[in-house]
């Protein structure tokens, strides 16, 4: 199995996309097997070369091949295609591709572009591993760090798509969270008892544990405050939990991950909205807010300050956030003011904001909301 | 397999060092050179005049066109390169990340392309 993943990443481009993946990536594993004995030649007679070849050809499965090397193989298939020498965008489509095995259609539909367009976008990719020679291996240990960190920027940047697609028709995409939570365990499977997998991995099942109550039928979104949490999904939220005080446990400084996913467990397992621990997620994004300053993050502290401390604390927040411009253009921002505005019953202002997230919304279930809220207020 | 590393620094900020630093960055960069030496990664590598001393030419319809300073306008300025020999690009930029100037400016690393490569 030793070069197979490689190969398929500088092969597929030329020889077109195999109609099975994973049987092809092992027939592969085994056409480099045999020619690496073959190169070896040497040193064994032509009997034992002979049985050795035999042996190869005649594997059934991927699951008769040695474990430990497909999960080697594996880990250098994602390091390969998370490679900080490539962009983001790059990163996310060829691990959707290699190591989620998705057809370059649904990649392609992940990013909203044609498949054209992404198959372009692959080979690209392809090419650059190939003639800047990135390599295919596991970084060496004073690297794993930092691209550990690169491999989990891409898994929440797949989840963060399925969770609240920027843009589309819908209000949630379930195969891209489900990849993403794929790939969060994989990765927890093959570099164990690591704080920020852990953390990672607890993030994303709390918050998919939550997916079913977040729509209605026709594709509405149902906000926190408003959801049936009969339908939360108990065993995601148990097993996240469980892992978030795992990754807590560590001695080191918490990983922005676990902090988040710990958030979230206080949501997965407060009994309604009005008996959440309102003080101990406030304190977490503050926490938070020293590990990883963005302004993201100040947003969501804002929005839980408006619940214990009542939304004119969290407008000023709001206001100060917007005087530093780092959120322009993020719907998110006005829609959130809006929101305190209505509730501080200053209309007027209320309704401007709106407008102004309107504009900005990309998803329709998004922009229905907003809507909806706008027209209450006449 | 061999790269380019092509060391760009503001020529300002670096020309408005005290001496004291300059000639510390400057014995940084000897050993460095030394070590890669030594390592056998080394192929080459010089240090430029600064871009005031550049010339651009250009031919266009036959014509040749020479200009005063470098191609292009920006805040960092190409200050010199090493080419050198690395198994990978991880060798390469573990490299490049010990260049003395990749503290204060920024080091891009090309990957050369051989004659007779498609």
């Amino acid at each position: 199995m030793q070069e197979a993943f490689a190969a398929a990443l500088t092969q597929w481009p030329a020889s077109g996309i195999p109609v099975n993946p994973r049987a092809w990536l092992v027939s592969v594993a085994r056409r480099k097997a045999i020619d690496r004995i073959r190169r070896r030649s040497s040193f064994l007679n032509t009997q034992h070369q002979l049985e050795a070849e035999a042996a190869l050809a005649s594997e059934p499965a991927p699951d008769a091949a040695d474990a430990e090397t497909i999960d080697d193989d594996m880990l250098r298939l994602i390091f390969i295609c998370c490679h900080p020498s490539l962009n983001r965008d790059a990163q996310v489509a060829l691990t959707l591709r290699a190591v989620c095995a998705l057809p370059t259609e649904a990649v392609a539909r992940a990013f909203l572009v044609s498949e054209e367009t992404m198959a372009q976008r692959l080979v690209r990719a392809k090419t650059k591993i190939r003639t800047a020679k990135i390599p295919y291996q596991t970084p060496e240990p004073d690297r794993l760090d930092a691209r550990v960190d690169g491999v989990l920027a891409v898994i929440y940047l797949v989840f963060t798509e399925g969770y609240a697609p920027t843009t589309g028709p819908d209000a949630t995409r379930a195969d891209l969270s489900a990849e993403a939570i794929r790939l969060a365990r994989l990765l927890d499977r093959l570099i164990p008892e690591r704080p920020a997998i852990q953390g990672l991995l607890a993030l994303l099942l709390l918050h998919d544990a939550r997916r079913p109550a977040r729509t209605t039928l026709e594709g509405d979104i149902i906000l926190l405050e408003h959801q049936d949490r009969g339908l939360w999904d108990q065993a995601g939220i148990a097993e996240g939990a469980d892992l978030v005080e795992r990754a807590l446990r560590a001695p080191d400084i918490p990983s922005v991950y676990a902090v988040q996913a710990a958030i979230a467990a206080l949501h997965g397992k407060a009994a309604s909205f009005a008996a959440t621990d309102w003080p101990q997620i406030v304190g977490l994004y503050e926490v938070l807010l020293k590990l990883q300053p963005s302004p993201v993050i100040a947003l969501n502290h804002a929005a839980a300050v408006s619940i214990l401390d009542g939304p004119a604390k969290a407008l000023n927040l709001v206001d100060a956030l917007a005087a530093r411009e780092a959120l322009d253009g993020y719907h998110l921002l006005p829609a959130v003011r809006a929101d305190l505005l209505r509730r501080l019953g200053r209309h007027d202002e209320a309704r401007e904001a709106y407008r102004a997230a309107l504009a900005l919304v990309r998803q329709d279930p998004e922009r229905r909301l907003l809507a909806k809220r706008l027209a209450e207020l006449d | 397999m061999q790269y380019l590393l092509l060391i760009y620094q503001n020529e300002a900020a670096y020309e408005a060092r005290p001496q004291a630093e300059v000639a510390a960055t400057m014995a940084e960069y000897g050993t460095f050179t030394q070590g890669i030496i030594k390592s056998g990664n080394f192929k080459g590598g010089e240090r430029l005049r600064p871009v005031a001393t550049a010339t651009t030419v250009r031919v266009r319809d036959g014509k040749v066109m020479t200009t005063d300073g470098p191609f292009a306008e920006t805040r960092e300025q190409l200050g010199g390169f090493y080419l050198i020999e690395a198994k990978n690009l991880d060798e390469a930029t573990a490299i490049a990340a010990r260049i003395p100037s990749a503290r204060n400016g920024s080091i891009e690393v090309r990957p050369i392309w051989p004659m007779g490569e498609y």
